[in-house]
C-alpha cells in the first residue's frame, strides 16, 4: 500500500531536475552505505577462500589465489577437531527447542486471541515481562540444579533452557498473527455444524501458518545463536556450534582464514532462516509490537 | 477493546448454558493457555527466586561446608568491590553508547531506504546481514579480521593508503571499550533500522501530501511529521536494544575476555560464579541487574502497550 502512494506521488510531483539529481544522489548515498555494512562480511568471505599465508599480508592481498583448504581444515579433513558433533548439538537443541516452544506457544496463543481468556492483555505482557528478565541472574540456580541432577554437559538441559528463553517472543507473535484471524469466519463454520478440530484445521490454520513458520524461524534463530547458557552448561559432548567456535578465542598462529570459514559456516543457517523470515523479523524482535 | 473481545467470548453458540458448564467453559478456554504459563514460571521464574535466596547467603563453591546466612554482606561487597562497582559502570556505558549510536546511524540508513530507488531490496537486504551472523562469529570477525595490529582489515587498509609510516593502531588494547562496542553497533543498527523503518512506512501519506500541498519543506515534514509520528518507535528501539545490550555476553567475552576494563555485569557474574565459585556474590550481583532491568522493563512495557493498544483498536 505504501509503495503504490509513493508511486502516485512520484507520478503526479514530476521532480524538476535538481529534484531528481538529489534524488539519485540519495540513491548512491544509500547504497554505499548498504555496501559499507556488508563489507566486512564479504571480506570475510574472500578471506576463507585465501590460503592462511594470503590471508595474513598487510596490506591485504585481495586478488590472491582462491583455495578451499581453509574449509577442508575446518571440517577436520586435514586431521584437527571435527565440528559435526558440535553443529549437531545446536541442530538438535535449536529445532527440538523451536518445536516444543510452538508446541506450546500455538495453544497458548489461541487463548489470547480467537477464543481470549479474561485479562488476556494481562497475560500476554506477564510473557512479555519475563523475557526482559536477564537470564544471566538465573544462570547460578540453572547449573546448581543441572549440576546436581546430572544434566550437566547434558544438550536436553539447553533443549528446556531454550524453550522458555524463547516462549514469550513466540507468544507474542503467534498472538498477533492468530488476531488477525476473523471470528466471524469462526463462527460461521461453527454454526454451519462444523467441529472444533475441523475449524482449526480448516479455517485458522491456512491463515497462521506464515506466521508460525516466521516464528519458528526466529525461534530456531535466537536458540543457534545462544552462548552463554551452553558455555556454563556444556562441556565436551553437549558442546554446541558457538562454544566450538569460542575455540578460536586466542589467537593460534595463522589461522585467519580458518577463523572465517568456521564463522561463515557456522552462520549459515542463521543468515538461511534470517533471510527467509526478513519480512517478519521486525515483528519477532520487536516481541510484536511493530508490524 | 477488552469490552468487545469478551462480549465476542459470550456471543459464541452454546455460551448462554447454566453455571456449572460456564465453569467448565471457562476452564476449557483456559487450559491451552496453561502448559506455557506454568513451564514459562517454573523454567525462568523459579531460579530468579532461588538467586534472591543464594544472595543473602555467604556461599563459596569451594568452601561448601561454610555456607552461612550473611544478611545483605554481599550486596554491601559488590556495591563496594571496586572491580564490580566498575562492571556497573561498564555496563551503562556500553549500553548508552551502543544503542544511542546504533540507534542514530539506524534512523540515517531507515530515511534512505524510505525512498524508492534502484535496488532497494538489495541494499535492504545487505543492511540487515551484518544481524544475521551469529555473534560470536562477529565478534571473532572483528577481533581477528579487522581490528588485527598485524594483519588486520583495518591497519592494512591504513598501510595501502599511507604507505610508509602509516599509523597502525593496535586496536583492541588502545580502546578496547570501543572495539566492543564498535563490533555491537555494526550487529545492532540493522536491528534499529528495522524497527524505524516499520514506523516511517506506517506514516499516514495523506497528511504528508497534504503538508507538503501547503507548502511545507522536507525539513518541516520531518520535524513535524516524521519525528513526532516516530517518537514511541525510537522509544521502542532504545528501550528493546537496552533490553538486549544490557544482557550482552558474547561479544565482551570473545573480543576481550572481560579484559582491559570491558568485564560488564554479565561477564562479572559469570566470572564471579564460574572461575571464582562465589555463588553468593555471584547472586547478589544478579539481583542488581534484575533490579536494573525491572526498572528497564518499566518503561519499556508501556510503550509497546500504547502500541500495543493502537494495534487493537484499529
Amino acid at each position: 500500500m505504501t509503495t503504490v502512494a509513493t508511486a502516485t506521488k512520484t507520478v503526479s510531483t514530476r521532480p524538476g531536475r535538481p529534484g531528481r539529481l538529489r534524488a539519485s544522489a540519495l540513491g548512491i548515498l544509500a547504497w554505499l552505505a548498504g555496501l559499507a555494512f556488508v563489507a566486512p562480511l564479504l571480506w570475510m568471505v574472500l578471506t576463507s577462500f585465501h590460503s592462511e599465508a594470503d590471508a595474513a599480508t598487510n596490506p591485504p592481498s585481495v586478488t590472491a589465489p582462491l583455495t578451499l583448504d581453509s574449509y577442508r581444515e575446518f571440517f577436520g579433513l586435514t586431521g584437527g577437531a571435527s565440528p559435526w558433533p558440535a553443529m549437531i548439538n545446536s541442530m538438535t537443541a535449536s529445532v527440538v527447542s523451536t518445536l516444543l516452544t510452538l508446541l506450546l506457544a500455538v495453544p497458548a496463543a489461541y487463548a489470547l486471541s480467537i477464543r481470549p481468556v479474561k485479562k488476556w492483555t494481562d497475560v500476554l505482557f506477564f510473557f512479555l515481562s519475563t523475557k526482559m528478565l536477564p537470564l544471566v541472574a538465573g544462570l547460578l540456580p540453572i547449573y546448581l540444579f543441572a549440576k546436581n541432577t546430572g544434566l550437566l554437559d547434558n544438550i536436553w538441559a539447553l533443549v528446556i533452557l531454550y524453550t522458555a528463553m524463547n516462549l514469550p517472543i513466540a507468544v507474542w507473535m503467534m498472538q498477533s498473527f492468530l488476531a488477525e484471524v476473523p471470528v466471524a469466519i469462526i463462527e460461521a463454520a461453527q454454526i454451519d455444524g462444523a467441529k472444533l478440530p475441523t475449524v482449526l484445521g480448516r479455517v485458522v490454520a491456512p491463515i497462521a501458518l506464515p506466521g508460525i513458520a516466521a516464528t519458528a524461524l526466529i525461534c530456531f534463530i535466537f536458540s543457534w545463536n545462544e552462548l552463554l547458557f551452553a558455555r556454563v552448561l556444556t562441556g565436551v559432548v553437549a558442546e554446541t556450534a558457538p562454544v566450538f567456535l569460542t575455540g578460536f578465542i586466542t589467537s593460534q598462529g595463522l589461522f585467519l582464514a580458518k577463523v572465517c570459514a568456521a564463522s561463515l559456516v557456522i552462520s549459515l543457517p542463521v543468515l538461511a532462516a534470517g533471510f527467509a523470515a526478513q519480512d517478519k523479523l521486525v515483528q519477532g524482535l520487536s516481541l510484536g509490537a511493530v508490524k | 477493546m477488552t469490552l468487545t473481545k469478551t462480549d465476542r467470548v459470550a456471543a459464541v453458540p452454546g455460551g448462554a448454558a447454566a453455571p456449572p458448564p460456564n465453569r467448565i467453559r471457562a476452564w476449557a478456554t483456559r487450559a491451552p493457555l496453561l502448559p506455557a504459563l506454568i513451564f514459562m514460571i517454573v523454567v525462568t521464574q523459579l531460579p530468579f527466586v532461588a538467586t534472591l535466596v543464594i544472595s543473602f547467603f555467604d556461599w563459596n563453591a569451594l568452601y561448601p561446608d561454610d555456607r552461612k546466612f550473611a544478611g545483605f554482606s554481599n550486596y554491601g561487597d559488590v556495591l563496594s568491590d571496586p572491580a564490580l562497582r566498575k562492571s556497573i559502570w561498564t555496563t551503562i556505558l556500553l549500553t548508552v553508547t551502543v544503542v544511542l549510536v546504533s540507534l542514530l546511524l539506524g534512523l540515517l540508513l531507515a530515511l534512505l531506504l524510505d525512498r524508492r530507488f534502484r535496488g532497494r531490496a538489495a541494499v535492504r537486504t545487505m543492511l540487515i546481514a551484518p544481524f544475521l551472523l551469529v555473534p560470536v562469529a562477529a565478534a571473532l570477525l572483528w577481533k581477528h579480521v579487522l581490528f588485527n595490529p598485524e594483519y588486520g582489515l583495518f591497519n592494512g587498509i591504513l598501510n595501502a593508503i599511507g604507505g610508509e609510516g602509516a599509523a597502525q593502531p593496535d586496536w583492541i588494547s588502545e580502546m578496547p571499550l570501543m572495539a566492543v562496542e564498535a563490533s555491537l553497533i555494526w550487529q545492532w543498527t540493522p536491528f534499529m533500522m528495522l524497527i524505524l523503518l516499520a514506523g516511517l512506512q506506517s506514516r499516514d501519506s495523506q497528511l504528508i501530501e497534504a503538508a507538503r500541498m501547503d507548502g511545507a519543506s522536507d525539513w518541516q515534514v520531518f520535524v513535524h511529521i516524521t519525528l513526532p509520528h516516530l517518537r514511541r518507535y525510537l522509544e521502542l528501539g532504545v528501550l528493546l536494544g537496552s533490553i538486549y545490550i544490557v544482557q550482552n555476553f558474547d561479544a565482551v567475552f570473545t573480543i576481550t575476555s572481560g579484559g582491559l576494563g570491558t568485564a560488564n555485569l554479565p561477564y562479572t557474574i559469570y566470572q564471579t560464579f564460574y572461575q571464582a565459585h562465589e555463588n553468593g556474590l555471584a547472586s547478589a550481583a544478579g539481583v542488581i541487574v534484575v533490579i536494573g532491568s525491572i526498572i528497564l522493563a518499566t518503561f519499556a512495557l508501556r510503550v509497546v502497550s500504547s502500541l500495543f493498544r493502537e494495534e487493537v483498536s484499529r
